[in-house]
């Protein structure tokens, strides 16, 4: 049978902190085989060569300038496959934060009376801009999802988010609910996948993958009034990483 | 490309770096040369903003540590840290002795992750003649997994301690959320254990390595203390001299905003500054410990070091301090063991008391020296424990200014020796020397200026 070509991998980094690429380079070994598969040729923390010719574009960070905009735009035409990878490309993230309040605001806070010299518009995961194939939720991404996608990918089928909550696997790990140690936890509404990661680490869930798609409304207030608080109290917890869906969904179930 | 390239003294000469490779986040490099005379040098950070700042007004103090880790994916510990000290101080919380060692712990292993991937991923390629450690890998496979698995072993601690090393989730306001695994810990004292070698090879491949040479004395500021090397706590200290408390830094240190660049820029008296494994190396040489001296003198390093491009050698030095310290901190907690009700807390008070709790407002102020240089969180709460202002100030804000006089001293001194391509070649290679993380540079920005 002929060899076929190894798939040629590019990276890019929107508005973020390049965790997610850093996650990569925490693979250590694994790191190496997947250089094996595919032919790693834009990675620009790590690598000074650049190429336009790649099969597959993990592109991480958020939208927030008009020339975001036009770079993504370009990266989705020259790319077969686009992965938003990390919370700040799948759902904008913590960036999100600074769409509630008004730009001018952000910008007076920060840059003074420079302000003005500053290009900023409202924060966006890729997919409102462009068509997204693949998801690799978390911040920072975990390394498990990151290979499931991965190979995913070379055998060419889609890779299925669960779309149950976080609580489902905390569970499974036998942690103590954060509800009955009096925490808050976004648990309920967050979709798994990570294996309670946060939890299990005696800290809560922040929500960092986004919001399940079905959040089972009814049935998490039952839950916030047996142990005594109101859906708003959750609420404004969705705003450190769920702007857009926020607005979008949640609002209007849980209000 | 401008001037009479094909020509080594050129007179014209215009070195337009766009998105500057193998650093962390987005900058340019312009420098322009006109009839033999430099008329511009610039450092341009054209990292899109993201407002941390703003975005923490009107939060609740406890998500601080969680929202300012993710300003930087490199020292996501030092943000971490430096903003619980910065909430700690304000909330007039004080942690105990075995939280700050376990603290201290983690900070020495951020250390020599940042270092170690600095000195592998984005240093040596330059120095081999290379593109990036990815060819690497076809031609140097050994060094390439010893990279992998120096930088394993610090990614691990982070795991051990945190969590996680990129965005820790255990330690928090107070203390730890959860006591790190005993099973853990010793497979983490054994990997550091067999990181010496690594490091020993370490030396040997940047001892046989070539920087430029280039020298130019500047103010070098770093935290400074009568126990240790410092990392975690200290004064401020500028060449070994004048010393300044923490919370006054803002008396020290003056920043502004520059037209071409995202990043605002600070200065001491006016003049430019560095901090860094420089600063740090030339203010506390004193307190390295014996392993990490002996490697100084073995890479010819002492103190003052003027020279920026040794900035990568001298963070070799640190790795080596740091992971001897780590050893010697591993061995006294699996010796003595960690006490679990001096350490874990709770990730936020009670749930159904938060709303209810009336706190005193105050502004507190944490330092921590990042892998880069000292790092500042301040932050300003109401009685409510809700952020009404926070200020910000990052390594490579600090160390931009410096990198421009650098810049400035060097293209004239390389005119009429060196190609374009060679002084870009060396102008690629300062900067990364500095280490920049433009991420951390812009996406942390300054609310105190508003104009109220």
């Amino acid at each position: 049978m002929k060899k076929r070509s190894k798939p040629k991998v590019a990276f890019f980094d929107f508005t973020d902190c390049e965790g997610c690429q850093l996650q990569i380079t925490n693979m250590g070994d694994t790191l190496l085989e997947l250089t094996e598969l595919f032919d790693i040729v834009n990675f620009r923390e790590i690598m000074s060569e650049k190429s336009d010719d790649y099969d597959i574009a993990v592109v991480e960070g958020s939208i927030s300038t008009d020339n975001d905009i036009k770079r993504i735009k370009g990266i989705r035409e020259r790319a077969k496959i686009l992965v938003a990878f990390g919370s700040c490309a799948t759902i904008a993230g913590v960036n999100g934060i600074k769409n509630r309040a008004p730009l001018e605001l952000a910008r007076q806070r920060v840059y003074g009376d420079k302000a003005d010299t500053v290009n900023t518009i409202k924060a966006m995961p890729l997919d409102e801009v462009v068509k997204v194939d693949y998801y690799i939720l978390n911040c920072p991404p975990y390394v498990p999802e990151i290979i499931a996608v991965f190979k995913s990918i070379l055998i060419g089928k889609p890779y299925p988010l669960p779309n149950y909550a976080v609580c489902v696997e905390c569970k499974m790990n036998e942690n103590v609910c954060r509800y009955e140690k009096d925490e808050e936890c976004m648990g309920p509404v967050t979709r798994a996948g990570c294996n309670s990661w946060c939890i299990n680490n005696g800290n809560r869930c922040y929500a960092c993958r986004g919001l399940v798609e079905n959040p089972a409304a009814d049935g998490a207030k039952d839950i916030f009034l047996k142990y005594g608080f109101k859906a708003e109290d959750i609420l404004k917890h969705f705003t450190l990483y769920n702007d857009p869906q926020g607005e979008k969904k949640y609002d209007r179930e849980f209000k | 490309m401008t001037g009479n390239s094909n020509n080594t003294d050129s007179r014209d000469i215009k070195v337009d770096i766009h998105y500057l490779t193998r650093v962390e986040g987005h900058g340019n490099i312009v420098v322009d040369v006109k009839e033999g005379k430099l008329t511009r040098c610039e450092f341009q950070v054209i990292e899109s903003p993201r407002f941390f700042e703003s975005m923490l007004v009107d939060r609740c103090i406890w998500e601080a540590q969680h929202l300012t880790s993710r300003i930087c994916g490199i020292c996501a510990c030092a943000h971490s840290l430096a903003s619980i000290k910065a909430a700690e101080d304000a909330l007039g919380i004080k942690p105990s002795e075995e939280v700050i060692s376990l603290r201290k712990l983690l900070l020495h292993t951020e250390m020599m992750d940042s270092h170690i991937l600095h000195v592998y991923f984005l240093v040596v390629p330059d120095l081999l003649g290379v593109k990036s450690v990815m060819q690497l890998i076809k031609t140097h496979k050994p060094l390439v997994e010893m990279a992998l698995r120096m930088k394993r072993m610090s990614d691990y601690a982070g795991e051990v301690l945190a969590g996680r090393h990129i965005h820790p989730i255990s330690y928090v306001i107070g203390g730890l959320t959860q006591m790190p695994s005993k099973k853990g810990l010793e497979k983490l004292y054994k990997l550091m254990l067999e990181a010496r070698r690594d490091g020993d090879e370490t030396v040997k491949i940047i001892k046989a390595l070539k920087f430029p040479e280039f020298n130019r004395p500047t103010q070098y500021m770093s935290l400074t203390s009568e126990e240790e090397y410092a990392f975690y706590d200290g004064d401020l200290i500028i060449n070994g001299g004048r010393r300044t408390k923490i919370r006054d830094y803002k008396k020290l240190l003056t920043e502004k905003v520059l037209d071409y660049s995202t990043a605002k820029i600070s200065t001491i008296d006016n003049k430019p500054y560095t901090v860094g494994a420089i600063s740090r190396f030339n203010n506390n040489y004193d307190k390295l410990n014996k392993k990490a001296k002996e490697v100084a003198k073995e890479l010819g390093l002492k103190p003052p070091c003027h020279n920026p491009y040794l900035n990568t050698a001298i963070q070799l030095v640190e790795w080596v301090h740091c992971l001897e310290e780590s050893i010697k901190m591993m061995e006294k907690i699996l010796k003595n063991g960690l006490k679990e009700e001096k350490i874990v807390v709770a990730s936020w008070p009670k749930r159904s008391q938060i709303n209810t709790l009336k706190f005193m407002p105050d502004t507190g102020t944490g330092c921590v020296e990042a892998p880069r240089g000292s790092l500042f969180h301040q932050y300003s709460i109401d009685d409510t424990a809700h952020i009404t202002a926070a200020d910000c100030v990052i390594p490579t804000n600090q160390n931009i200014g410096n990198l421009e006089e650098d810049m400035r001293k060097i293209v004239p001194e390389l005119l009429g020796t060196h190609t374009q391509e060679q002084i870009t070649l060396d102008l690629e290679m300062l900067a990364r020397a500095y280490d920049p993380c433009i991420s951390c540079a812009t996406h942390v920005l300054d609310v105190k200026f508003v104009n109220a």
